[in-house]
């Protein structure tokens, strides 16, 4: 029994012993009443219903809407945040135009910009994903330069002596050497993209998974409602555990490099 | 074993560095490096350079492939001025850990510079390729990472990236420095061979006198700076060279005790012999 009690206590169990015993307790607090089944039913009966939305199609088809307002804001927001990034680290005239208004810009809260965006784009498509991509644009942009301006310049040295110059040093040498730090920038991007994503469709929108947390509060369809947020809690565990299979192969020499430093 | 007396074609010497200085500004202060170098190098020649630390030896090799511009003068190759990183030349260079393209297996880093330097179909740069990791005898590592390599290793696809575009003039800074002692004297060996063998143009720049004797037909020493060429020595030792019996000739002492009066006598320290005793 002691034996079992460690072997818990070290293995990976104890975490979702943890999980499981939280739902074990929300299930008690529905089942026994302990809060008001309006606002909190059990988890039985969230789960029933999140496999009938995803039976009839109705959660997908929000979750569908949803990603590609996502995906779409988070690549144009990424691109163009490795594209200028790479810029300011690359020339100086182009950094000291555009470091002062990244410093105003960035540290504004992205959910503040709506407004503004509704009144310049509507409430349809446009809005939410220039809504993610400002979001997602700065912290690739901050890694990228800081990433490009640590490029060894004797990896770039070694270029030339090569005969190689100009583009093609930065498609070469630049931008591999920098990828680690765009990748640890594009991570965070991809979390801030989902919440903006979410917070975009909440304020403004006729569908997709924000609208319809929403809408299902709105509507005390609270089954709904927990349904959706556990879509939501699913997405971002997957999209991460995703971004991190292709980082992890993408920059399979980076992390042995790394690794090799340390030893 | 070679015929030095090659040197000159056409009037004009292989490598030539004409009043050379270089200047860095920054701080509110300038610093002169070099004070205005005259070097004539002969096609086929191991020309090493030695100078105290900071004498601008490296920068010197870097002006002359044309890595950093002259703040006056001019480095020539076969009477053409080096304005960019010629295509007989290159460069290696003294860190190779920082060198080598940590993304790029052995097999791709050494295929770097023959992909960039000219066009050739895929199959004949995988030839090449695989034939310049077996000349530094690295065989059966084409997929390693350099991270995966020790340093003397590293440094040889340092070597065998840079010959396999066959240039005629290999400059190198500081190589072995960062090696231990056996390794050292391996790539010494290395680099004598492929210099006979290839017939390279060689010029080595190193802070180890015995290295530069050792090594060179010619060694070059540099004064403090703003750094000139203070003494300009032959080295007259019979090839190939032999790590033990080359380094006990009395002519290979002579040399060294010539060398070493030079620089301590530069650097103002005394060393109780009389200089120059040829």
């Amino acid at each position: 029994m002691k034996n079992f009690a460690r072997r818990l206590a070290m293995g990976p169990w104890l975490g979702i012993a943890l999980i499981v015993f939280l739902l074990v307790l929300w299930q008690l607090a529905a089942e026994l009443k302990w809060v008001s089944p309006l606002s909190l039913p059990s988890v039985t009966s969230v789960l029933a219903t999140l496999w009938d939305l995803l039976l009839s199609g109705e959660l997908l088809k929000e979750l569908a809407s949803s990603l590609w307002r996502m995906f779409a804001g988070y690549f144009i927001g990424g691109a163009l945040g490795v594209l200028l990034g790479l810029l300011m680290a690359s020339f100086r005239p182009v950094y000291n135009l555009l470091e002062p208004i990244t410093e105003i810009l960035r540290p504004i809260p992205s959910p503040a910009y709506v407004p503004i965006a509704i009144l310049f784009l509507g409430i349809d498509d446009e809005m939410k994903i220039f809504m993610v991509a400002f979001a997602s644009f700065f912290p690739v942009l901050l890694n990228t330069y800081s990433g490009v301006r640590s490029v060894d310049p004797v990896q770039m040295q070694t270029a030339r002596t090569f005969g190689v110059k100009g583009a093609k040093i930065l498609w070469q040498v630049v931008l591999p050497s920098a990828a680690p730090s765009i990748f640890t920038g594009m991570r965070v991007s991809l979390a801030v993209a989902l919440i903006v994503m979410v917070i975009s469709e909440m304020v403004a929108a006729s569908n997709g998974i924000g609208y319809f947390v929403l809408a299902a509060q709105r509507g005390f369809k609270t089954r709904e409602m927990f349904a959706g947020i556990i879509t939501l809690a699913v997405l971002g565990y997957c999209l991460n555990r995703i971004f991190l299979a292709i980082e992890s192969r993408v920059l399979a020499w980076h992390r042995g490099a790394t690794q090799q430093q340390k030893n | 074993m070679r015929d030095s007396s090659t040197a000159v074609q056409g009037g004009s010497p292989y490598i030539a560095v004409r009043g050379v200085r270089k200047s860095y500004s920054g701080h509110g202060r300038t610093t002169h490096a070099l004070g205005g170098v005259e070097l004539q190098i002969e096609q086929g020649a191991f020309v090493s350079i030695v100078g105290p630390s900071g004498c601008g030896k490296s920068t010197l090799l870097q002006i002359m492939a044309g890595l950093v511009p002259a703040s006056e003068g001019r480095v020539d190759l076969q009477a053409r001025q080096v304005t960019e990183p010629p295509p007989e030349m290159v460069y290696v260079f003294q860190q190779y850990t920082r060198s080598l393209f940590p993304w790029k297996s052995v097999e791709k880093n050494v295929s770097y510079g023959l992909e960039n330097r000219e066009k050739l179909p895929a199959s004949e740069i995988a030839a090449l390729t695989r034939e310049y990791i077996g000349l530094v005898k690295l065989d059966g590592f084409e997929n390693h990472y350099p991270w995966q390599l020790s340093g003397g290793m590293q440094q040889r696809v340092a070597i065998a990236r840079a010959l396999a575009c066959r240039p005629a003039v290999l400059l190198m800074d500081e190589p072995f420095s960062s090696v231990d002692a056996l390794t050292r004297v391996g790539l010494q060996e290395l680099v004598l061979r492929l210099w006979r063998e290839l017939g390279l143009t060689i010029v080595f720049v190193t802070h180890d006198t015995e290295e530069a004797i050792y090594l060179s037909t010619r060694v070059v020493a540099l004064g403090k700076p703003p750094s000139t060429v203070r003494m300009d020595l032959q080295i007259e030792l019979p090839h190939p060279r032999d790590q033990i019996t080359t380094r006990e000739l009395p002519r290979y002492l002579q040399y060294r005790h010539q060398l070493l009066s030079q620089l301590f006598s530069d650097e103002g320290l005394a060393s109780g012999a009389k200089p120059n005793p040829a």
